[in-house]
């Protein structure tokens, strides 16, 4: 692969709207969603009653600062890894990208990587955003730093799961190759699925609930491993990571057999 | 040009080629070779399978059997392949949220060609003022026009082009005829798909002509012209019913043509001239008619029409 292939896929991405308006959507419903918590929690925080996010801002402060944001603002990195590459099918324009890349591998192989590197900066952002944002509202009740315990790890982890999840929505776009059928799977998969598992009792079902990717993939963005989960965050990161290259693989092995 | 590779032959040979899409087979064993330095016209009426051959030559459709080469290479085969091949495709190949100017611009990234191609395709397509316009909004003349600028981004020896009047306006189908025919003055090979025959008549050298997949005939337009077609002869004469007799009792057949003139099939000029002046008919014309493309062609892929019959019957 040339570096002109990846500065091609860079046009591709940066020229059509749909990437900009995902990409806002990711950065403001992330970072007000967080926000609004922060704030929600704090205002509240000598009220009588039970504080259920106080007592996790100590044990786990990260799933308290970013599971809501972060939550909401994942479908947005979905859909748009789904549509850098459903987008190419349904308007037709996958067959100029294969006229000039006839091998095909190193097109889905550029795309991949200037997806990932957009997806990894603005993660970056977002993440640090949102951290330092909700941190600073919630100051004077509870203070949380890069130098805790497991808290540098968990937003690297923030970064790299909301990285991998957009790696993970472009192979399922490019297996299924319909937009709107793409990002019901995807969202399925995300937001639906998890929670049915757990409605079915046993410890067998909690296994294959542990193990399913994106539950796996945010174990990594914990500060520290709860009682319950199955994986721990680097083991459940590397589940993930496992889903996502055996779906891209997919992707890329229909892409050389089937007909553009 | 520093990008522009090494000269390679052109030639486009089709061998055995063979697609199947579920029972329907669209391309049956055809082939032919398409040379370079002429337009070769790629006739069938619809549904023979033109742009089902287009796609499996450019790698885009696999062959069930049978390959498609161009300069002796498959076209996965072929390094920055838009120096080498330009293809306008029947269906729509452009995002609409994206420019001109940026489809064209990420085309040639691919294949390292210089963003200053981009503007002077589009200067040659006629699109520079539209250059940042979302193709969205384009007609299907505009569309079209992007199509061939992509074609000719990459300066390429071999053009093949699916039905590249589509939607253009007369003065539009005007400019690709002498286009197409000024690439092939160059050297170029020109493979160009149309269901407009006497568009190809005026416009291709040679032809390759298929029905439901199969090869019904390859050569010269001329050729075909004359090959395929019974000739017939157009005859004036004020004594009609004369002559007629004459004919007919020779095995001619004659109908009337709309301005009073006779038109006669199985009998030659000369022979028609000998009846009359052994009978002393005056002749006020005797013109023997070449048959239009259109004829030729329908003469030869009627059986082979796809959806035809049942609409006209
Ligand atoms: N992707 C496909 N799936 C199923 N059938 C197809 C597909 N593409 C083409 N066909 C069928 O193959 C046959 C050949 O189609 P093709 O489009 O190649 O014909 P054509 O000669 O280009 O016709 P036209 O003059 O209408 O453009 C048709 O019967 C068509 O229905
Ligand atoms: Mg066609």
């Amino acid at each position: 692969m040339t570096a002109g292939l990846l500065a091609a896929e860079w046009t591709k991405i940066r020229s059509v709207r749909s990437t900009v308006w995902s990409l806002l959507a990711f950065v403001v419903v992330a970072i007000g969603f967080s926000t609004l918590v922060a704030v929600v929690v704090s205002n509240n925080w000598t009220r009588p009653g039970p504080h259920p996010n106080q007592i996790t801002l100590h044990t786990d402060p990260t799933a308290v600062l970013f599971g809501p944001g972060f939550g909401l603002g994942q479908l947005a990195i979905c859909v748009l890894g789904v549509i850098v590459i459903s987008s190419e099918y349904s308007t037709g324009a996958i067959r100029a990208s294969l006229l000039a890349v006839p091998l095909r591998i190193p097109m889905l192989a550029a795309k991949a990587i200037v997806f990932a590197l957009i997806d990894l900066v603005m993660s970056t952002i977002t993440v640090f955003a949102v951290f330092f944002i909700s941190t600073s509202i919630l100051s004077s009740h509870v203070s949380i730093t890069l130098s805790q315990p497991g808290v540098t790890r968990a937003c690297i982890g923030a970064i790299l799961y909301l990285t991998v999840l957009g790696l993970f929505a472009m192979a399922i776009g490019g297996l299924i190759r319909h937009t709107a059928g793409a990002i019901a799977t995807v969202i399925a998969l995300v937001i639906v699925v998890p929670p049915l598992i757990t409605l079915i009792p046993g410890t067998i079902a909690n296994h294959v609930h542990g193990y399913l990717p994106t539950v796996a993939g945010v174990l990594i963005g914990q500060t520290a491993q709860q009682p319950a989960d199955v994986l721990s965050p680097w083991q459940g990161f590397g589940v993930f990571c496992v889903w996502t290259a055996v779906l891209l693989a997919a992707c890329g092995y229909l892409l050389l057999r089937r007909d553009a | 040009m520093l990008w522009r590779v090494a000269e390679a032959p052109g030639h486009i040979e089709a061998r055995e080629l063979t697609k199947r899409f579920g029972d329907k087979v669209a391309v049956d064993h055809l082939s032919f070779t398409v040379e370079p330095g002429r337009v070769t016209g790629f006739l069938g009426p619809n549904g023979a399978g033109k742009s089902t051959t287009m796609r499996l030559i450019c790698g885009l459709d696999w062959p069930d059997s049978g390959t498609a080469t161009i300069g002796g290479l498959a076209y996965k085969q072929l390094s920055r392949p838009l120096t080498r091949v330009g293809a306008l495709l029947e269906a729509r190949s452009v995002h609409p949220g994206r420019s001109a100017r940026n489809h064209l611009l990420f085309l040639a990234q691919t294949q390292d060609i210089p963003a200053r191609r981009v503007d002077e395709v589009l200067e040659l397509v006629g699109l520079s003022d539209v250059a940042g316009k979302r193709a969205g909004g384009f007609s299907l003349g505009m569309n079209q026009r992007l199509g061939i600028a992509a074609a000719m981004l990459g300066d390429p020896k071999v053009l093949l082009l699916d039905e590249p009047g589509n939607g253009l306006d007369p003065e539009g189908i005007r400019w690709v005829r002498n286009f197409m025919r000024q690439l092939a003055s160059e050297g170029r090979t020109v493979f160009v798909s149309s269901h407009l025959m006497s568009e190809m008549a005026v416009t291709a050298d040679h032809l390759v002509v298929i029905g439901r997949g199969a090869l019904i005939a390859e050569s010269s337009t001329q050729e075909f012209i004359q090959r395929s077609s019974e000739r017939s002869v157009l005859v004036r004469t004020p004594d009609q019913a004369r002559l007629r007799e004459l004919i007919v009792d020779e095995g001619g057949k004659v109908t009337q043509d709309q301005d009073g003139g006779m038109v006669v099939t199985g009998l030659e000029a000369p022979r028609i001239g000998e009846l009359a002046a052994s009978a002393s008919v005056v002749l006020h014309e005797l013109t023997p008619q070449l048959p239009s493309l259109e004829e030729a062609f329908m003469e030869l892929t009627a059986g082979s029409v796809e959806f035809g019959d049942t609409r006209t019957s």
